[in-house]
């Protein structure tokens, strides 16, 4: 799909964050695995997904991109340049080319400043006077992103929480990004709000050229937002593809097991067909992931060689280019999901 | 005992209220609905429509003199509203439950997870305090909690998200609770969590055979789970019915504005979602019309600008048990049902 050099490209993105313990000396004496050997890439105005339960390392994945953390190991080139290990003042010329907008759009806004000088804040951290004046260029961004340009001497308390998700991405537009990591940007937002949302941001790509890495739980938002999906579990990707390839002919059983959760309204009366492979129990600890294949613990399919040996993330044949999934036991046209399946998923805990 | 065609829960006509310094806010403003044991009624709106009001009032939460209450609530011929405190007491837990979306409100960090259950056990059911816990390490098992004879000895902090909601559950179950009002149990969760804790709730269900209140802003919960629906905007009902045909043929606009926003796993990507525009309204100066009217894109259809003017109330929708408060006639909604919504709704699907 993108023959030329992609946007972003990560390989080997690790973030560890240590566990101390004891008062005075603070040793470590363990390690959260909080992203582990992540590898994918992103076009210049594409979207891709990022899914999976909360705590697979999908925010700290967002912070790596951003350059908000710093990863312990791996490579995060952007626009060919690693920018993994660059200091803060190497980072300024492209801060303002990666944003970040995030699910609360309460906490990240200060309440005692204007909506003006939150919109303006970033141009003035970096000593941008755009042509006409921040003023203008604040209102410019107001009506952007669908918000009353007279309104910028208002506090964030004076607006809905959707107007408030508007907010936060004006701020994030002020400095012309290419690339937007958006950490469940409409999760707190009703539903008729999130469509507004949601339709907004697509507005902005369309006329801006804008890349997204777009972060949620709701599998079907993703779906309609997204170019290609990742799904992550405990730090690493379990299996990405193109958005169709991802919904309609899934490998992993994990993703089988995301989708087969998510609980759709149905218009017919038919009811819902879909396979119920059900998970038992919880994510284990990132601190303490299971040895060979992380999903094996929760796995119906998993085998000896599954707690032996870590399955690669590798692509998938017969499927298109950029088609990978990590499994020793792929779900296949010639090995479907069985009934024996989902009754084993309900058994193993 | 009730009379064998007597609803067992009847609540009529619940307005709540709520004095503040900016004036009254009318959170629940004349609800009215019926539910028998063994069915789950969801019941639906965005945030603010009043939802978790409606469920405290089940159980008499609110706080008698900061708010202003009327209306019944009928249980099994016993009007709730009518109860003294001590009464009421001994009604929650025995009879009515409710189960919170942050299970946090409802267990204390101090005490374990099994002393808190076998407390509210022996507060109704009384008993030696061994015969208590045995009951406590029962229910965690019941609620799937691994190794419950061992995880009774918890505080909450020990448990994960999933676990302690399965633990707020095995509390609110003790008694075998004949109503249960589960507010938002599942918003925080994930969805594979999601899914364990509403098959956890259809079991108990069908073993206790309990009536089930379920608020939930989720329409895909909703019609996994419940029988019935009721939707709620601004503190009214303003359409309820039978799950199936209320979610394959919704007769009222604020209820189409929900089912377009949403995409779902089947839905064209290159149609986009239609948003309800603008937001909900100020409880404490609702329009004197429909409350929905500033955001409805139909209330021009209306003769004589009816909308803006006469509050619409709550009418038969055709559907059995089913209703709707809308001003607009019923061939007008058929035809717009039929030719605008179906197509998109139907026809997104790749
Ligand atoms: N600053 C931090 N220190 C220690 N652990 C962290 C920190 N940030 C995140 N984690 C842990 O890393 C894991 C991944 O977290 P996160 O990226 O927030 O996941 P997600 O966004 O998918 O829910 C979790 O176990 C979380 O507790
Ligand atoms: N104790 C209270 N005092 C004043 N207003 C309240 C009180 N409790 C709830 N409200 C208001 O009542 C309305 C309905 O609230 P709620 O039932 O919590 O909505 P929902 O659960 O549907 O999101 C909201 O506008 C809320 O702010
Ligand atoms: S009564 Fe009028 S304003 Fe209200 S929902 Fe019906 S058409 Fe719209
Ligand atoms: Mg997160
Ligand atoms: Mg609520």
């Amino acid at each position: 799909m993108t023959t030329a050099e992609p946007l972003l490209h990560v390989e080997g993105l690790t973030k560890h964050f240590p566990i101390r313990s004891g008062l005075i000396l603070q040793r470590q004496v363990g390690a959260v695995r909080a992203v582990d050997g992540l590898e994918f890439s992103v076009a210049a105005g594409e979207t891709l997904g990022l899914v999976g339960e909360s705590g697979c390392g999908k925010t700290t994945t967002g912070r790596l991109v951003a350059r908000l953390l710093e990863p312990t190991k791996g490579a995060i080139f952007y626009e060919g340049r690693d920018i993994a290990h660059l200091s803060v003042k190497e980072l300024r010329p492209i801060r303002g080319e990666i944003q970040m907008i995030f699910q609360d759009p309460y906490s990240s806004l200060n309440p005692r400043h204007t909506v003006g000088s939150i919109v303006s804040s970033f141009m003035e951290v970096q000593g941008i006077d755009p042509p006409g004046g921040r003023k203008r260029r604040v209102q410019e961004l107001l009506e952007t992103v669908g918000l009353n340009p007279e309104h910028y001497n208002r506090y964030p308390h004076e607006f809905s929480g959707g107007q408030r998700q508007r907010i936060g991405i004006a701020r994030a537009l002020s400095l012309k990004p290419k690339l937007i990591v958006a950490d469940e940007p409409v999760s707190a937002l009703d539903v008729s709000i999130q469509a507004q949302v949601v339709n907004l941001l697509q507005q902005l790509q369309r006329d801006l050229d804008l890349a997204f890495i777009f972060i949620a739980h709701d599998l079907a938002i993703v779906r309609h937002m997204s170019d290609r999906v990742a799904v992550m579990y405990l730090g690493k990707i379990m299996e990405i593809a193109e958005r169709s390839t991802l919904y309609s002919r899934p490998r992993n059983p994990y993703t089988h097991a995301l989708l087969s959760a998510v609980p759709e309204v149905d218009h017919s009366v038919t009811g819902d067909t879909r396979p119920r492979l059900r998970l038992t129990g919880d994510v284990p600890s990132p601190a303490n992931p299971p040895s060979g294949c992380p999903f094996r613990t929760r796995c119906p399919r998993a085998q000896t060689i599954c707690a032996e040996l870590e399955p690669p993330l590798s692509q998938v044949s017969g499927s298109e280019i950029g088609h990978r999934s990590a499994c020793h036991f792929p779900v296949t046209p010639e090995n479907p999901l069985t009934p024996g399946d989902e009754a084993n998923a309900a058994t193993i805990a | 005992m009730t009379a064998p065609n007597m609803p067992f829960l009847d609540v009529r006509d619940l307005e709540v209220r709520f004095p503040t310094d900016d004036g009254v806010v009318h959170a629940v403003d004349g609800l009215s609905f019926t539910l028998q044991r063994g069915k789950t009624l969801g019941i639906v709106g965005e945030s603010g429509s009043g939802k978790t009001v409606t469920g405290l009032s089940l159980l008499g939460l609110h706080d008698p003199r900061r708010t202003q209450i009327s209306g019944q609530i009928w249980l099994e011929g016993t009007d709730l509203l009518t109860l003294g405190e001590s009464e009421l007491n001994e009604m929650r837990g025995e009879k009515i439950a409710m189960i919170f979306q942050d299970p946090l409100t409802a267990l204390s960090p101090f005490y374990t997870i099994g002393n808190q259950i076998a407390e509210g056990y022996r507060r109704h059911a009384g008993g030696s305090k061994a015969a208590a816990r045995k009951r406590a390490v029962d229910l965690l098992g019941r609620v799937g909690i691994p190794q419950p004879d061992r995880r009774v000895d918890n505080y909450p902090h020990e448990f994960s998200g999933g676990m302690r909601q399965r633990a707020m559950i095995a509390m609110a179950l003790s008694n075998n609770p004949s109503l249960l009002v589960a507010d938002e149990p599942t918003t925080a969760l994930d969805v594979t969590v999601q899914a364990q804790i509403l098959d956890l709730l259809a079991d108990l269900q069908s073993e206790f055979n309990s009536a089930i209140i379920l608020v939930t802003h989720d329409l895909g919960v909703i019609s996994q789970v419940a029988d019935d629906v009721l939707v709620m905007y601004a503190g009214r009902c303003v359409e309820k019915g039978d799950v199936r045909a209320l979610l394959s043929r919704p007769q009222m606009p604020y209820t189409w504005g929900l089912l377009s926003s949403i995409p779902r796993l089947n839905s064209d990507v290159d149609v986009p979602l239609v948003p309800v525009r603008g937001a909900p309204p100020s409880l404490i100066d609702l329009p004197s019309g429909c409350p929905f009217q500033p955001r409805c894109d139909h209330s021009w259809r209306v003769a004589a600008d009816r909308c803006r003017t006469e509050r619409p109330v709550l009418r038969p929708s055709g559907v059995p048990g089913g209703g709707l408060a809308c001003h607009l006639d019923e061939e007008t909604r058929n035809r717009i049902v039929d030719e605008d919504l179906l197509p998109l709704w139907e026809g997104s699907r790749s």
